[in-house]
Formats: C-alpha cells, sequence, structure tokens
C-alpha cells in the first residue's frame, strides 16, 4: 500500500504570538515552528497501516526551506521518502490553491490512500484535504479516527458531534482527514535519524503559486479577540496571592463556597 | 446577476440542529445588512423538514429532493447543493461550521473553483455591498478580518455560538418549491450512527468542574487537580490533549467532541481555550482561568483569570478552599 501524507509546519503552539507592524500577520523573525498537530497523527497513521500491510509512506510538505525540519523528522520516524514543494509564499496561500499545487505534485505518485490531519493550526480553514479529493477524483471522509485498510474496501470511523461515531465504506484510493489523539505517536530512535540521511528528498517548484487565479481570500487586519467579559485579573504577577484572592472573590462574589 | 443569499439548513436524524437556526440569523442580518432576499435550502429524500423551516422569515424555501439524499453523504449532498446553487445563483451561501459541513463544503466550494470562507465569526457589510468576515485563527488567539475577491457565489461559515438561534426571525409563511436535484456516484456507505458505550461520567449535573489542560505537563499532576476538585466537592475534567494522551478516560473530556456542561463554576487549569474546548463550557456560570498565557483565549471569557503558574495557584488555592469551607 502506498500512501502520502501531507504535513504542514505551523507556529509553535506554545509561541507567544506578536502582531506585526501592519497588522498584517504575526511577527515571524522570532517565531519558531513545529509540525501541524493532526498532521503528526496522520503520520503515525499511515506508519502503522505500512506495518500492518507493507508498502511506502511518502511525506509531502509544503512552503520555504524551514519546512525541511518537518521532512527530515517524518523521514526519522519512519516515512520512507519525501516531496518537498518549495516556495517562500506557499506557507499563505489559501486551501484551493495550495490544494491545486499538491494535486499536481502528487498525482504522478498514484497512490493508494493520502493522509492528512483534520486542519491547521494557524490559518485553520480545516478545507485543502477535502478539496484536494476533489482535484484527483478521490473519494474522502473527515475527522477520522480509526482506519480498517485490510479489506478490498477501505472502512474508516468518523467523529461526528456530541459523542457520536459513524462507519464508512468507501473505494481505494481515498483521501482522509486525521483526527488529533488517535494513536500515541512515535519518537524518531538514534537509528531512524541515522537513516533519514539517506533518504531522498525530491524537490518540486510549482509554477505559480496562484493557480487558477481569481480565487483568494486576503486577510486585511490581524488583532487580538475583543473579550466578551470583563475579567477580573487576580494576583497581578504573584500566583499565590492570587490564588489567596480567588478562594474570598469565590466565597464573596460568586458565593460559590 | 447573482443575487440573493442561499442558507443551508443541516437537520440529522428528523430534526434540525440548533446551529441551523444560528445560521438562519446569520443569513437573515446579512440580507438586511445588504438588501437580499435570503433563501433556505433543505436537502432531503422528502419535502417534509422544508415545510417546517417555512415558518422562518425567507423568500422560499428550496427542498432539494432526491432518495439518495436519505442519508448524508459528501458526494451526495455535493451533487446536490451543486444543483441549487447552479439554479439559484446567489451572490453568497451561509452555513454553520460543524462537522457535516466541513466534510462536503470544501468539495462543494472546489467545484466552483474556489474555498470556503470557513468557521467565521462575524461579518461588516458596507453601504457599497462589499462584505469584510472575521475568522479565528491561530487555535483562536487572534482574529483575522478576511475579504473575498471571489464572484458570485461567496462560500462562508459560520461558528457555533457566532450568532443566537434565538434571533432568527419568523414569518408569515414562506413558499416551498421542491427540486428534483440529480446525484451521480455515490462511493461512500455510511453504516447508522452510533454512541460509544454509555458514557460512566455524566458531567453535565455537575455544580463544581475543574478542568485541566496541557498546562498540567504530566499525568502526576493530575493528583493537585483531582485534590482541589475534592475541597470545592467538584469533578474532574480535561481538555482534548489530556484525555488524547490518556492521562483521563474520554468521559472526563468537555467540548464538541466531549461533553457539553454549565456547571455553576467552571476552573480552567491550563487550558488555552481552543473554540473546540469553549464550545463545551461557555456557559459556566463562573469560568476562573489560570494560564501563564496572557493572551490565552481562555481569559476572553473568563469572570476571573491568574496569569502564572498553576503548580504556584492549586495547592494555595486548595488550602483556602478548605479554610473557608472550614
Amino acid at each position: 500500500m502506498k500512501i502520502i501524507v501531507l504535513m504542514k509546519q505551523v507556529a509553535n503552539k506554545d509561541a507567544i504570538l506578536r502582531i506585526n507592524k501592519a497588522a498584517t500577520w504575526i511577527e515571524e523573525a522570532d517565531l519558531t515552528y513545529e509540525v501541524n498537530e493532526s498532521d503528526g497523527y496522520a503520520l503515525e497513521e499511515a506508519l502503522r497501516l505500512k506495518e500492518k500491510l507493507g508498502g511506502e509512506v511518502i511525506v509531502c510538505s509544503m512552503g520555504p526551506t524551514r519546512v525541511k525540519s518537518v521532512i527530515k523528522d517524518a523521514l526519522a520516524r519512519g516515512a520512507d521518502r519525501a516531496i518537498h514543494v518549495v516556495g517562500d509564499e506557499l506557507a499563505h496561500i489559501g486551501p484551493f490553491a495550495a490544494a491545486t499545487i499538491l494535486a499536481e505534485a502528487i498525482k504522478g505518485e498514484q497512490s493508494d490512500l493520502v493522509l492528512t490531519g483534520l486542519q491547521s493550526d494557524d490559518y485553520g480553514f480545516a478545507q485543502t484535504g477535502v478539496i484536494l479529493a476533489e482535484l484527483l477524483g478521490m473519494p474522502h471522509a473527515t475527522i477520522v479516527i480509526e482506519v480498517d485498510a485490510s479489506g478490498e474496501q477501505l472502512r474508516v470511523k468518523r467523529e461526528l458531534e456530541n459523542g457520536w461515531y459513524q462507519w464508512y465504506t468507501m473505494p481505494r484510493p481515498a483521501l482522509l482527514t486525521i483526527q488529533s489523539g488517535i494513536s500515541q505517536i512515535r519518537y524518531a530512535t538514534l537509528k531512524g535519524i541515522m537513516a533519514a540521511k539517506k533518504k531522498e528528498i525530491r524537490e518540486v517548484t510549482p509554477a505559480s503559486a496562484a493557480p487558477n487565479g481569481g480565487s483568494h481570500q486576503r486577510v486585511t487586519k490581524i488583532y487580538f479577540p475583543e473579550k466578551t467579559k470583563q475579567t477580573q485579573f487576580l494576583g497581578n504577577g504573584d500566583a499565590k496571592a492570587g490564588a489567596v484572592q480567588l478562594a474570598e472573590k469565590l466565597r464573596s462574589e460568586a458565593r460559590i463556597i | 446577476m447573482s443575487n440573493g443569499i442561499l442558507v443551508f439548513a443541516e437537520h440529522r436524524a428528523g430534526a434540525f440542529n440548533k446551529i441551523t437556526f444560528e445560521a438562519i440569523a446569520a443569513a437573515q442580518q446579512l440580507g438586511t445588512s445588504l438588501k437580499q432576499p435570503v433563501t433556505a435550502v433543505v436537502l432531503n429524500k422528502d419535502a417534509g423538514l422544508a415545510r417546517e423551516i417555512a415558518a422562518f422569515n425567507f423568500d422560499k424555501v428550496i427542498s432539494a429532493e432526491n432518495d439518495k439524499l436519505a442519508e448524508y453523504t459528501p458526494d451526495a449532498y455535493t451533487d446536490a447543493m451543486q444543483h441549487v446553487v447552479r439554479a439559484l445563483d446567489p451572490r453568497y451561501v451561509i452555513m454553520p461550521h460543524t462537522y457535516l459541513v466541513r466534510d462536503f463544503a470544501p468539495k462543494l466550494a472546489a467545484r466552483f473553483g474556489r474555498s470556503v470562507v470557513s468557521d467565521c465569526l462575524r461579518f461588516a457589510a458596507d453601504d457599497g455591498g462589499s462584505v469584510v468576515f472575521s475568522r479565528r485563527i491561530f487555535l483562536g488567539k487572534i482574529d483575522a478580518d478576511v475579504v473575498t475577491e471571489d464572484e458570485s457565489p461567496v462560500f462562508a461559515t459560520f461558528q457555533s455560538g457566532a450568532f443566537r438561534g434565538e434571533q432568527s426571525e419568523k414569518g408569515t409563511g414562506a413558499p416551498v418549491e421542491s427540486m428534483a436535484v440529480e446525484i451521480g456516484e455515490v462511493r461512500m456507505h455510511p453504516e447508522p450512527a452510533f454512541q460509544e458505550v454509555k458514557q460512566a461520567v455524566d458531567l453535565s449535573k455537575a455544580d463544581v468542574i475543574v478542568a485541566i489542560g496541557r498546562g498540567i505537563k504530566s499525568q502526576e499532576h493530575i493528583a493537585l487537580a483531582e485534590q482541589l476538585a475534592a475541597a470545592l466537592g467538584g469533578d474532574l475534567a480535561a481538555s482534548r490533549p489530556i484525555c488524547d494522551a490518556g492521562w483521563l478516560p474520554i468521559d472526563r473530556q468537555i467540548g464538541s467532541s466531549g461533553q457539553t456542561v454549565a456547571p455553576k463554576l467552571y476552573i480552567a487549569l491550563g487550558i488555552s481555550g481552543a473554540i473546540q474546548h469553549l464550545v463545551g463550557m461557555k456557559n459556566a456560570g463562573t469560568i476562573v482561568a489560570v494560564n501563564k498565557d496572557p493572551e490565552a483565549p481562555i481569559f476572553d471569557i473568563a469572570d476571573y483569570g491568574i496569569v502564572g503558574d498553576l503548580f504556584d495557584v492549586i495547592p494555595t488555592l486548595t488550602e483556602e478552599v478548605k479554610k473557608l469551607k472550614g
């Protein structure tokens, strides 16, 4: 089974974000990056399917040179080879443009399965995977938490809302977007890190960063959300003093104690 | 020329979702701002539910009908909506940002060579008829104003709670138009939806909930939060990453894929407050947030906040609560 895993590099979850002077995006100069959380689970699922059923796992990531760290980490964890779609501006294109470029980059691979995370932790569009499935003519399922690829047809468990679930059956090739937390993610071993150095990373440069023109969403301004509640901040930097004040407030104001 | 606003009315198991009425409110307010008529669309095997929603103030209700719409699949819903959108040629297509819409709307938009302005919180329309959508990015930490230069139709989804369902306007009875829609091959086959074995813990009745997030850092530290919960006579809960890591069972998870709660007191310890968590607890009476990051979105909805290390806060708070309770 040949599986392609699409992985995005995003700002580190714990990074303190600062807004740039023009208020058009965050300050990227001193930002640290990591792999998008749910994409990490997509890779883990692909590696487990390969262990069970054999085959090949190809990781594909798009963006400037810095995304090589995501690719190398995936190779160290066990992916067999990689495709890097190179371009400085590719971190900031919309989902339709992203899916169009990715479709071009991976369609020659004729894979049985394409896996990716359910949404990115930066723009959070939650669309690139589904659009890519449409462009590649594949059936898809989103928010998948279990994959059974042992039979002729693919059987996947989808998470619905409010604690409901549903199994879907579909033919291969197919595209699945994977929910975070469906398994425990493995660490790269030293052996894996050494082996990764010899693995192939194919670089692809798209002809245009805005294929099919005309369709885009432009961010005009970013800002910190307005507070909907007047929060009383307690302790003024002294967390222990804050805790003492809080207990008192819970008794006298909120009347809970 | 394209005109009007089309709102997608989502239903499951024979009833409209609560968030459908929020989407209706959003579409009606957009219609008022732009002076454009609002049409609702219901996908189903027959017109039963479409007649139900005609009680709201719409220009008309489209009942898109086909036997393949008896149960949801992305293939059938995309074909049906494509048919309706082509026939009506609306300027905007408004949908609720649900798991179901997330599953088919990007596919629908792709058929029109574009993507969806997804997960919006608000819009602002000016006199010239241009619309700015605001969406939350970076897991709720930052808002972005977005304009789209797409030709019609513009597809947009609004997140749960962005509009109030009770603000949707009733009307005098909108006409229902049945539209037989063509649907091609449906490649995915759903089995009946189910719930996992009965949840052992029902947090929906709890008066006090102490919830932990990634800030708790390791499983051994959970005992600290447990002691606080015990002192308050409350229950322990968690955000998704804690249950994903297996530190607490899934029936302790609060949020869109876990339980929805409304206790008198909700104490969020080391939870940043992604929307998926907030939807599960924002109706709590009093919300307390403890987090190291002063910009954490959890503070947006907190009544009391402490910016600092939760390992400083929890033991002191537990002692103080014990003292006050005598």
